[in-house]
């Protein structure tokens, strides 16, 4: 019998070997003469053991992590005599890092060989598209609803009524459009799941077409993405090749196509209305709101955007699962949220589960605290406009309006972790200086306010006139917050305030101190 | 990787620019497209852009000039890329940014004075659990430390 192993082509395993893990493994198969089938997979998100390498076996699939070239050939005899190994981690599926997590988005990701459309429908693919043929408009508009599915690109906004809007609205076209841009620091959900489960994102797509009366979609995915953009070129050609994309999708009357479009490394073309100017070909200068992009997005005609995981729960949803969806999660949050384990921490990777676990867990317990081993001291959660959490915020729950209670957001739920020899004003410098970096130049605050937030950490820093320049920082920071236009602007203050805020002692001595020194 | 890149010639960049003008907003692309061809963006591709989707020639050089992705000159022949956003600085990537220039001699967003390497920051490629992160011509690395580091800077000078 033909053996099948599975290695990631992930770029986040590729980034630590897996190309030359497959390369290695195909040798020893070839030295033995044992007929053996590499499917390159993507990532099943466990990243610390990555390369992780999987084999197929009568109880179910194995791995073995983290392997390197060199254990190729150890770990490719021990696979074939079915005998021990020390990189042996026994059932996938029963690793207790997977089997805490709740993956309804990420189920087949690392699974499933993401260029083979037969595999994808092998594990439940395009059954939601399959339902959803059979539907009216409004059904499928009720089941997003009831899914209480929230747009997952950072605002959080309801996707039901977004896709309600855009279905309501009469043009002579319309059209969908995926936010790949993924620019957040910490992140990278939308890039697995392109490269590990494009079809998901294909499906998803799909049937919004269906529900709103849209029969061209566009990808735009940012430049940093080779890989997912080859992935996603790859399933598309593959779906138009059987009937799911094209003319009369699997028979019905619906026409629904896709392109995908490069970024070119500007971080505020992730913001929606600067991404449909930068898809039209111009400049990524952020619109006024109103119109919405629902009324008048690219050219100019009615448009749903969504961000990747958006689209990619979407199937799930629509196969019969809006109830289930939304019985996940707290309050307002429904349903699972991938969240992202990033930066120096020990066991990073992906982490989907029901919103509602506490940061604490997710950093501590999931996450394991640092890989340096020194105390955890600072979380950056949601990306470069995201709050720095204390220790003593851990008890924060993963929900959006709990975070937004204590001045900070979940965003695109990246987490980042910063171990005790942080420097928390360079950290607060690093915002601004990003911001005035990124920002597409329409409103002064933004554009002025995170230079001279720059410059006046800089004075901080060297010990100049402390408390004035604090007062100068937050009252930009107000400037920046009530006088731009988009979330770059008006969001960078969160990283800066709550670095102000709960490590007020990295930005030189507190008046206090001074006063008592004299 | 620069001998891959075909010197500039306008019949060539007048090809490049049939090939996808027929595209709604193309600009983007095309100038993608250039650079792959050319390493950079030809000053004399901009008035060719222009023409051929009736934009004035300020907004394609104002779209030219928006994305930090587009090269106004060719590049050295290797681009090392290291990444310098959050969870790589929370990682020690700064660290690791400052040995590079020192080693190389430049600053970010130089090329070496024999043309061989052009060191320039990236903010996150996605590989945030694995990091610091950093790309060599398009190949990416994770799990950077000094000695990868070294390694990757010797492979760039060769
Ligand atoms: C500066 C800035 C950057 C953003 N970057 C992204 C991004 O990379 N991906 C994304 O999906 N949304 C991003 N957003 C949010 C989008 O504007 C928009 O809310 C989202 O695409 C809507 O999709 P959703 O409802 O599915 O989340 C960004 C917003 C701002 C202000
Ligand atoms: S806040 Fe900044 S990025 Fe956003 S529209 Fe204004 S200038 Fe542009
Ligand atoms: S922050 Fe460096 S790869 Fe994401």
């Amino acid at each position: 019998m033909t053996m099948r192993i599975f290695v990631p082509r992930d770029a986040g395993a590729v980034a630590v070997g897996a190309d030359e893990v497959a390369a290695a493994l195909e040798l020893a198969a070839v030295k033995t003469g044992i007929a053996v089938e590499i499917v390159r997979t993507g990532s099943r998100g466990l990243y610390w053991l990555e390369p992780m390498v999987e084999l197929a076996t009568l109880q179910g699939r194995v791995a073995f992590g983290q392997v390197t070239a060199a254990d190729a050939s150890s770990v490719f005899d021990a696979m074939a005599a079915g005998g021990s190994h020390p990189l042996y981690l026994g059932l996938t599926e029963q690793i207790p890092w997977l089997k805490r997590q709740t993956r309804l988005t990420f189920a087949r990701c690392g699974v499933i060989d993401p260029r083979s459309v037969r595999d994808y429908r092998a594990h439940d693919g395009y059954k939601g598209l399959e339902r959803a043929l059979t539907l009216t408009s409004d059904e499928i508009l009720a089941d997003v609803t009831t899914s209480g599915l929230r747009g997952r690109g950072g605002a959080g906004f309801p996707t039901g009524i977004k896709w309600k809007t855009v279905a309501q609205a009469s043009a002579d076209r319309k059209y969908i459009v995926c936010n790949a841009d993924e620019g957040d620091s910490g992140t990278f959900a939308d890039r697995m799941i392109m490269e590990g489960d494009p079809f998901a994102v294909i499906e998803g797509m799909t049937i919004a077409g269906i529900a709103v009366g849209a029969s061209k979609g566009y990808i735009y995915i940012r430049s940093e993405y080779p890989h997912a953009v080859a992935a996603m070129n790859a399933a598309i050609a593959a779906a138009r090749r059987t009937g799911y994309l094209g003319e009369y999708i699997v028979g019905s009357s619906h026409t629904f196509d896709l392109e995908v479009r490069v970024g070119a490394g500007a971080y505020v073309c992730g913001e929606e209305t600067s991404l449909l100017e930068s898809l039209e070909g111009r400049r990524g200068i952020v619109r006024a709101k109103p119109p919405l992009p629902a009324h008048k997005g690219l050219f100019g005609r009615p448009t749903v955007i969504n961000n990747v995981l958006s689209f990619a729960a979407i199937p799930f949803i629509l196969a019969g699962g809006a109830k289930a969806y939304a019985e996940y999660g707290m309050g307002r949050s429904r349903g699972t949220m991938p969240i992202q384990l990033a930066g120096n921490i020990k066991h990073g990777g992906l982490f989907e589960t029901a919103f509602g676990i506490t940061l604490g867990e997710l950093v501590d317990d999931i996450g394991g605290g640092t890989f340096t081993g020194r105390p955890v001291r600072a979380v950056q959660v949601g990306g470069p406009l995201g709050a720095y959490f204390p220790r003593t915020l851990f008890d924060t729950p993963f929900d959006y309006e709990a975070f937004a209670a204590r001045d900070g957001l979940i965003g695109h739920a990246g987490v980042v972790v910063f171990d005790d020899s942080v420097d928390m004003a360079k950290q607060a410098r690093f915002a601004m200086a990003f911001c005035a970096v990124e920002s597409c130049g329409k409103c002064t605050p933004c554009r002025v306010g995170s230079t001279r937030g720059v410059e006046t950490i800089d004075k901080i820093i060297r010990g100049e006139r402390t408390s004035e320049n604090l007062a100068v920082v937050e009252d930009l920071c107000n400037t920046m917050k009530f006088g731009s236009l988009c979330a770059l602007g008006g969001f960078t203050p969160y990283p800066v305030m709550s670095a102000l805020k709960h490590f007020r002692e990295d930005f030189g001595p507190a008046p206090a101190t001074l006063q008592a020194a004299e | 990787m620069r001998s891959a890149y075909e010197p500039w010639n306008e019949a060539r960049g007048a090809e490049i620019i049939a090939e996808h003008d027929k595209l709604e907003g193309a600009t983007l692309v095309i100038l993608h497209a250039m650079q792959e061809a050319f390493g950079y963006v030809p000053e004399p591709a901009i008035p060719m852009i222009a023409s051929a989707l009736s934009l004035s020639r300020a907004e394609v050089h104002g779209v030219f000039t928006f994305y930090h992705d587009f090269r106004h000159q060719p590049a050295g022949r290797h681009v090392l890329k290291l990444c310098r956003a959050e969870a790589c600085q929370a990682a020690g990537g700064d660290a690791l940014a400052a040995r590079a220039e020192a080693k190389l001699g430049i600053a970010f967003g130089n090329t070496t004075a024999d043309s061989r390497v052009t060191l320039e920051p990236i903010y996150c490629l996605g590989l945030c659990a694995t990091a610091p992160s950093a790309m060599l011509d398009g190949r990416v690395i994770g799990r950077l430390d000094e000695q990868r580091l070294d390694a990757l800077m010797a492979e760039a000078q060769r």
